[in-house]
């Protein structure tokens, strides 16, 4: 008798019915408006790589060792050195960062001895070209400079 | 049969591969008699990545993020099984605060990975509400993943020898706020699911394999649960120090699409139990085991098999001796649970098709490799 009674009013139903009822309140809303409110992104996300300058004379903290180049398993990091015929020291002269083959996986940042290359919290990094997508030295270490538009 | 004398009215159709509940690229030949399914044929490799080979080019440290993309939805369990596999090879064990907290996230993995199935399975059989509810809770999962290791689906969480990150301020709580939060929830799904009619008769008796098949076709993982056999590897061969852990393994007895639900519905609960238990006897310690730098492991092989989400994960590694394997073997649990798909289906409707291949919880990633 109680299962026909339950299945006459619908009382699975109108159960399930009732979960989604109770989360309609404003206070359960848990969706992102993402493009007007940034997520904030945790401390250690892997996200577009920077290369860290020496804050007091703008020197690149870089010391060419290449150990971030064989670390990576996609080997995209190229980095380009001189040996500086005074101070008998590798200046670095280029550094590319394929971000189109990366998959932040952090090794590279994992093998750098003195924490030149870091992956950061930004996570924008579409780009309307390939060839936007391959990190140079400058983008590196001043960050990626979005175009910005005005409407 | 009527199919005996009219064979005009069989019809090959193909499912896939850019059907939407395929849950990705995989292509079904269905070989059909009106509604009635009379056969069916998956064709994969559609996603085929070769991560097999690619671990032959790689050094043993290199390779690890690779695994994180065979099965993208457990990415934490695929690791932990490749880390084990190269632990085994080098003799090493990771120190017992590192075990605890592979433990703790895999664990948050399982939870996530059957949230994902969930949803999208609810999807399927026509529930469109649980895949939100679902999704809202893996996002807490998701949350504690980036805050550990920062990244949230293909985390590259553990290393060889133990794990590169130390847990962040205020991860024990996390989870316990997790766990104290995610039981209603379970039960809130149940409520929406568990006796729903439309539910019930999309499920119950679809797509039943019994223990035996299961052995044969050498399924494992919630479908052989399902099913009545009392097989879990945690349990059987524990690793990473789940022998310290008091959990159960929930058994079902018809083995159809119901029980497997059922199933993975009380697994959630019993991983809240263990995450629980880890955290609340977190050690303190190091964090990695001894390794040399060069990992130079000595000849030989090794198989390890961890109880991943979705069934039995073994990675087998043979060494010859150089920093790059020699050769690699991923057994991934999707690959061969989906080789029971024609036995389950044959004789079902096409509607009930959908069902049974979303209750394997198939990652395609995982079936091409
Ligand atoms: S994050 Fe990984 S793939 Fe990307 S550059 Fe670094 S090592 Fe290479
Ligand atoms: S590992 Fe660090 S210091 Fe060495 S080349 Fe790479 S960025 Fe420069």
């Amino acid at each position: 008798m109680r299962t026909i009674l339950r299945k006459v009013f619908l009382v699975d139903l109108l159960q399930g019915m009732w979960v989604t009822f109770r989360t309609q309140h404003p206070k359960n809303i848990v969706t992102e408006q993402y493009p007007f409110e940034r997520p904030k992104v945790a401390e250690r996300y892997r996200g577009a790589p920077r290369l860290n300058i020496n804050p007091e004379n703008g020197q690149t903290l870089c010391i060419c060792c290449d150990l971030c180049a064989l670390a990576c398993p996609e080997a995209l990091i190229v980095v380009g050195w001189e040996r500086n015929p005074e101070t008998k020291r590798k200046d670095l002269v280029t550094f590319t960062y394929d971000t189109s083959r990366c998959m932040f996986c952090g090794l590279c940042e994992d093998a750098c001895p003195v924490d030149a290359l870091e992956l950061t919290q930004d996570f924008e990094l579409a780009s309307y070209s390939r060839e936007g997508a391959i990190f140079d030295r400058q983008i590196l270490e001043e960050g990626i400079q979005p175009k910005k538009y005005v409407f | 049969m009527a199919e005996t004398f009219l064979d005009s009215t069989e019809l090959v159709l193909n499912m896939g591969p850019q059907h939407p509940s395929t849950h990705g690229v995989l292509r079904v030949i269905v070989k059909l008699d009106g509604e009635k399914v009379l056969g069916t044929e998956c064709v994969i490799g559609y996603l085929h990545r070769g991560v097999e080979k690619i671990a032959e080019n790689r050094t043993y440290t290199m390779f690890a993020p690779y695994v994180d993309r065979i099965d993208y939805i457990a990415a934490v369990s695929n690791g932990l099984g490749y880390c084990l596999a190269v632990e085994k090879l080098l003799n090493v064990e990771a120190p017992a605060r590192a075990q605890a907290v592979r433990v703790i996230l895999t664990e948050l993995n399982r939870i996530g990975s059957h949230l994902l199935w969930l949803g999208t399975h609810a999807l399927d059989i026509g529930a469109i509400t649980p895949l939100f509810y679902c999704m809202r809770e893996r996002e807490y999962t998701l949350d504690i993943f980036e805050k550990y290791c920062g990244a949230r689906l293909t985390t590259h969480a553990f290393r060889i020898g133990g794990l590169q990150y130390e847990t962040y301020e205020g991860f024990e709580k996390e989870c316990l706020d997790f766990c104290d939060l995610f039981l209603p929830k379970v039960d809130e799904y149940e409520e929406l699911l568990t006796g729903n009619r439309i539910w019930r008769e999309r499920l119950i008796n679809v797509g039943i394999l019994n223990e035996a098949d299961c052995k044969a076709f050498g399924v494992t993982g919630p479908m052989l649960r399902a099913a009545g056999c009392k097989w879990d590897i945690r349990k059987a061969l524990p690793y990473s120090g789940y022998e310290k852990y008091d959990f159960e393994i929930p058994t079902r007895e018809n083995g159809d699409t119901y029980d497997r639900y059922i199933v993975r519905m009380q697994e959630m609960r019993q991983s809240v139990r263990i995450i629980r238990q880890a955290v609340e006897g977190l050690p303190t310690g190091p964090i990695t085991a001894k390794v040399p730098k060069v990992i130079k492991p000595p000849v030989g092989e090794a198989y390890v098999s961890i109880e991943a989400p979705k069934g039995e994960l073994g990675y087998y590694i043979v060494s010859d001796g150089t920093t790059q394997p020699y050769r690699c073997r991923v057994r991934p649990p999707s690959f061969v649970n989906l080789q029971a798909l024609d036995r389950m289906s044959r004789g079902s409707l096409v509607a009930d098709l959908v069902a049974i291949i979303g209750t394997i919880d198939i990652v395609l990633g995982e079936v091409d490799r």
